[in-house]
């Protein structure tokens, strides 16, 4: 039947294009593109590793949705508290996890969010102090189920 | 429809820590997702979410992609007075949406 024809026809159609999608899916986030991202808020300060804790499951079964809490050992007082907490990851298309500001009556310096992880991966979090120095950690995480990779309908 | 979950103590004692906690809904659509037949899927996502306590930003994120869809925030705050937190979500495609809770401080 001619109609039937067509819609293997189509179904060949769609799977072909999911093959080449493929090849033309955006790379990675490069370790210089990581380099770059962690450059653009540091700037030329020295990051020491220390302060920072981040907690994160070091197994994952799905990406799209990876529980994380940050914080940073502070006495959060005028003098001396957390400015902002910037997280990062290695193998997303885009460096960026997300930058979160804090001041002196944030208390604690801890924020929590959910985020995406399209591979296993590290993770990392630096804090920027009050004084502008940086503390960094960083996590590995294995993800079994990747998020960004299934189609969209 | 976009809504807002919010909890914040409805009383706390003065310069106690609350937790905050907030979701909202939202697809986060990264922007990196093809449709079957190879298009891109336009990126829509929130791009920033600020607190402020009578007018006073008290927590502001910036977020990315790769924050996962209905963007859930915690965070902590220093009480000192009665008054209102203001919650402001804005992102790709005009979206803006706002929420308010309110504490009462002893």
């Amino acid at each position: 039947m001619a109609n039937s024809e067509h819609t293997r026809r189509t179904f060949f159609g769609i799977t072909g294009g999911a093959a080449a999608m493929v090849i033309v899916r955006p790379a990675n986030a490069t370790p210089a593109m990581l380099q770059a991202a962690i450059r653009n808020v540091v700037g030329e300060a020295n990051v020491r590793s220390g302060k920072v804790k981040l907690d994160i499951p070091p197994l994952v079964e799905n990406g799209n949705t990876v529980p994380m809490t940050v914080s940073v050992t502070s006495p959060m007082t005028a003098d001396e508290y957390v400015k902002s907490i910037h997280v990062f990851n290695e193998k997303n298309p885009q460096p960026n996890i997300g930058n979160f500001y804090l001041g002196p009556r944030a208390g604690r310096a801890q924020v929590s969010t959910r985020i995406r992880l399209a591979d296993s991966q590290k993770v990392t979090a630096i804090a920027r102090l009050s004084d502008d120095t940086f503390w960094s950690v960083t996590a590995d995480v294995v993800v079994t189920l990747a998020a960004c990779t299934e189609e969209a309908i | 429809m976009p809504s807002a979950l919010i909890n914040v103590p409805k009383k706390a004692k003065r310069g106690d820590v609350i937790e905050i906690k907030t979701l909202m809904s939202h697809i986060m659509e990264t922007g990196y997702r093809h449709t079957a037949s190879g298009s891109v899927v336009p990126r829509d996502i929130i791009t920033s979410f600020t607190c402020r306590f009578n007018g006073t930003e008290v927590f502001r994120a910036d977020l990315f992609p790769a924050i996962a869809a209905n963007p859930f925030i915690t965070f902590f705050t220093t009480v000192t007075e009665s008054g209102k937190f203001e919650f402001e979500w804005i992102g790709d495609k005009g979206f803006s949406e706002t929420a308010q809770a309110s504490i009462t401080v002893e």
